[in-house]
């Protein structure tokens, strides 16, 4: 939690030349877990648990212009409040000519989180790249659902897939808004792990989308949504699906306190 | 350890905001409990977002957890939705902390900051499982206190506590812990230890009140209280509240608490001083905090500079009754602004100034301080002409004020907001009109600068509280509050600039049935919790109708509580406490203010023995014996006021 003025120093030196230690950096991609008690934050908490972490380390994190400025931030996907995720994403506008070890930044920034959110991975963003709310075309959840066996939850999952079209009334912006969700449903498959019965879905992000707890809903009355997590976020370029930040484990070390919970 | 939190997990999905409920905040505890501590689980009775913040909760919560002796974690009221969850999966009220059972715990200490939340304290004493009546209670079961500004007169709630702290609880929470440990580990060993035990300990510490071990008298025929005496050995004629002498001596919170999720006063929070001598007559909290307690300057700028870098908040207020009297105020923010620059990441610091006093010299401050965001300045002149203003003691001159506008207008400050209080006492319909001509007059100083410049007028209905000049005063009846504030809207209607806001009068009056009942109130306060009546601050739960019908169930009425006139000579339900004020110097401020006479700030003129220094052998502790510039009030320029000069010798004082 103390302060490390090492990590970013601004400078009106030229960008060093690319390799180990603090480079100019406009742009800092952020991948992290959220996952425990923290879930049941809003993404909106966890936007200013962000800006409050990023002025504990001293990151010189870039302000928008005008009346009222705001640190510059840019978040991907919302995740709903209880869902917990091992791939979120933030974009970081840094003030101009600041250098920066992104390498390093994960290991500083996770002690100035709170409990249940990690940071795993950070890398420069090149200019141009697009936002990550256009640039992520589908999420891959895994979705703990009680009231089916494991048989069952297979069942249905099959006859989900097999379905021509899936038409649901949903709430969008206060209105109920009937359509076919099928296009949104890109894979489906119950699996059992330790004993759990649990769903893993490709769930669409663009248009709207589906969402995993309306997923749980066309399942059948007897399916119940216990616990909710998002483990990738997709991108697509030329037909090939990528994450944003690929990062060699996703899981954090286990936090007991964390897991505990 | 036993914890609640598989259960809850289950639950918390179906609740509105379950960030509320996980604790895990920055700067949060979670203690082993050992054999031998005494366990205090703090409670706020209202919601996490509003009780989180809670500066005193927050300071004693870290000074019982630095002890050896004691432990603390914290608690809130759980939302309706979750409460009705909680009763029906059979799950108690738990500490957000490490979610124990509320049952884990030796005490369950309440802040009481509200009269209305009166019935959320019942619904949490019941939801952790134990009798909500002190008198039923066993020697396992919980001890429930109180402390915090409504128990200057606790009366109405008297039959559900076990014991009430007075004043600054700083040293008492400690002297508390080391009396009641021999008792646990007593009981705990299997002695045959009583309740009574516990309880007469506690009537030994200075500052603690004990109710079961006093009675109340009234009349058998007309119901009015003859006295409240004790009935135990132990107990005291009369207990005196706590003061601390030195606010340099607890540099509390260390660790301020830094939410996961949106609360109210969402910033870093430093109390500059403690205490207020300005006088207004109206205000409990000058009279009961009583003397002036600053913070030293140094300390002041290192709690800024530590709490800002430990939290990573970008925004920090400093704390007092009224800010701008700090000595050397303008230095010390000055360097505030400066050190933070640069320093933080993020950009600049806000530094807010909550209670601005009116007048030009502190928009002075206020500029230096909110460079970026200038959005609104609020003022509090609370009586709407000089007369009623000489009556409540809060002497500023209409140029103080304009001054203080013409000054936020012209450095770029757009909506003004103005607190006023209507239904004081000798208020006359020329007084409330008053209000909306000064809000008319700000708007047409605004126009100087502005386009269309904004003014909200926020209107309070005046509810007397204890231990001030007003403790006599009958207080308006809900009807009469409604007329002053529909004359305030057809006065205003036309100006467009004037955003008229009134505080609903049928609160007020209930505010005022238990801001000076008597024990007789603690079955209709049952009565309306058992009916549903919690959550009564929050203008969609609360239900006037409740209260009326528990109170004619109960044989009381609204004209005996709250709107008939005290005399002299009638027992008040508070009169066995002291905040250290003598009730003859009261009684003397009370006429002075009827007579429509000022009287000065003791900081900086000669003491007029209202007991608080004298009587604890303490004193303000200002650095700077000199006036601040500007403004009228107490700061010695000349003001069309005659200032009441004290009798040398008040008659029945203790010399």
């Amino acid at each position: 939690m103390t302060a490390t003025p090492a990590v970013a120093t601004t400078t009106d030196e030229p960008a060093a030349p690319k390799g180990p230690g603090p480079v100019q950096v406009v742009t800092v991609r952020i991948r992290f877990a959220k996952q425990g008690k923290v879930r049941f934050t809003s993404h909106r908490d966890v936007a200013r648990m962000w800006e409050r972490a990023l002025r504990r380390v001293q990151l010189p994190v870039a302000r928008s212009q005008g009346f009222s400025p705001r640190p510059r931030l840019h978040f991907g996907l919302a995740l709903s409040t209880g869902h917990e995720s091992l791939a979120e994403y933030l974009d970081v506008d840094l003030v101009e000519g600041t250098a920066v070890d992104v390498a390093a930044l994960p290991d500083i920034l996770t002690p100035a989180l709170p409990r249940g959110l990690t940071a795993t991975a950070a890398a420069e963003v090149p200019p141009g790249t697009p936002s990550l709310q256009h640039a992520v075309t589908s999420c891959r959840w895994e979705i703990e659902v009680g009231g089916l066996d494991l048989a069952a939850l297979a069942a249905r999952s099959e006859a989900l897939l097999a379905a021509p079209e899936l038409v649901m009334t949903r709430q969008r912006k206060g209105k109920d808004v009937t359509d076919d969700v099928r296009p949104h449903l890109h894979d489906l498959v119950a699996v059992a792990r330790d004993g759990v019965p649990l769903l893993v879905a490709e769930l669409g992000a663009q248009n709207r989308g589906l969402r995993p707890s309306e997923l749980v809903a066309l399942l059948g009355p007897e399916a119940r949504e216990v616990r909710v997590c998002r483990t990738h976020q997709f991108t697509e370029h030329d037909g090939t699906r990528s994450e944003p930040l690929a990062v060699d484990d996703p899981v954090p070390a286990p936090h007991a306190e964390v897991r505990a919970s | 350890m036993s914890t609640v939190w598989p259960a809850l997990e289950a639950i918390l999905p179906r609740v509105a905001k379950p960030a509320r409920y996980i604790g895990g905040e920055d700067g949060a505890q979670e203690p082993e409990h050992l054999p031998g501590q005494v366990a205090w689980l703090l409670a706020y009775p209202d919601t996490y977002e509003i009780g989180l913040p809670n500066q005193g909760l927050q300071i004693l919560y870290e000074i019982l957890n630095e002890r050896a002796d004691s432990v603390a974690e914290r608690t809130y009221a759980p939302w309706v939705d979750l409460e009705e969850l909680l009763r029906s999966e059979g799950i108690p009220l738990f500490s957000v902390d490490t979610h124990r059972p509320a049952s884990d715990f030796d005490i369950l200490a309440f802040n009481l900051s509200a009269e209305l939340t009166y019935t959320n304290l019942l619904a949490m004493v019941d939801l952790a499982g134990c009798p909500v009546r002190s008198a039923d209670r066993t020697p396992h079961d919980l001890l429930i206190g109180v402390g915090g500004h409504c128990t200057y007169n606790p009366e109405p709630i008297a039959p559900f506590l076990d014991f009430v702290v007075l004043g600054d609880g700083e040293e008492a929470v400690g002297e508390i812990s080391a009396a009641l440990a021999p008792w646990k580990a007593a009981r705990d060993a299997g002695e045959p230890v009583t309740r009574e035990d516990a309880l007469v300990i506690l009537a030994g510490i200075e500052g603690v009140y004990v109710p079961s071990l006093y009675e109340a008298v009234h009349d058998p025929d007309t119901g009015l209280l003859l006295e409240t005496r004790p009935i135990h050995p132990a107990a005291p004629a009369s207990v005196e509240k706590r003061t601390i002498a030195d606010l340099g001596d607890w540099p509390y919170p260390r660790n301020q608490l830094v939410p996961l999720t949106e609360v109210v006063h969402d910033r870093l929070n430093v109390e500059v001083f403690r205490g207020c001598t300005r006088g207004c007559r109206f205000c409990q909290a000058g009279m009961i905090t009583r003397p002036v307690r600053e913070r030293p300057a140094d300390q002041v700028r290192t709690m800024v500079a530590d709490g800002l870098r430990r939290t990573g908040y970008d925004e920090v207020a400093l704390t007092s009754l009224s800010t701008a009297d700090f000595s050397g105020i303008e230095g010390v923010v000055g360097e505030i602004v400066r050190n933070t620059e640069g320093e933080m990441g993020c950009g600049d610091v806000s530094v807010s100034l909550p209670s601005l006093r009116v007048d030009a010299f502190t928009v002075g401050i206020a500029a230096e301080i909110q460079r970026a965001r200038r959005t609104g300045l609020t003022f509090a002149p609370e009586g709407g002409t000089w007369r009623m203003r000489q009556v409540i003691n809060k002497l500023i001159s209409e140029d103080d004020l304009y001054g203080a506008v013409e000054s936020a207008y012209s450095q770029g400050w757009r909506r003004m907001k103005l607190y006023f209080l209507i239904g004081l006492p000798t208020e006359t319909d020329e007084d409330t009109l008053g209000i909306a001509e000064l809000a008319r007059n700000v708007v047409a100083i605004g126009k100087k600068f502005h386009k269309s410049p904004s003014v909200t007028v926020s209107v309070g209905g005046f509810v007397p509280k204890p231990f001030t000049p007003f403790q006599w005063f009958g207080q308006n009846t809900r009807e009469e509050l409604h007329r002053k504030v529909t004359l305030l809207r057809d006065a205003t209607r036309k100006d467009h600039g004037v955003q008229l806001k009134w505080h609903d009068p049928r609160a007020t009056t209930v505010e005022g049935i238990m801001s000076r009942g008597d024990r007789r109130l603690a079955d209709v306060i049952e009565d309306v919790w058992r009916h549903g009546g919690t959550f009564q601050e929050w203008s969609e739960k609360f239900d006037l109708d409740l209260w009326l019908a528990a109170l004619e169930r109960h044989g009381l009425s609204v004209e005996e509580l709250v709107y008939r006139h005290r005399t002299e000579d009638e027992a008040l339900p508070w009169d066995h406490l002291s905040a250290g004020l003598h009730k003859d110097f009261l009684w003397q401020d009370w006429r002075d203010a009827l007579d429509e006479v000022g009287l000065e700030d003791c900081r900086w003129t000669p003491c007029y023995d209202c007991g608080a220094c004298t009587g604890y052998g303490i004193e303000h502790v200002v650095a700077n014996a000199t006036p601040p510039a500007g403004g009228s009030q107490g700061t010695g320029r000349a003001v069309p006021v005659t200032l009441g000069v004290r009798p040398a010798d008040p008659v029945g004082a203790p010399s």
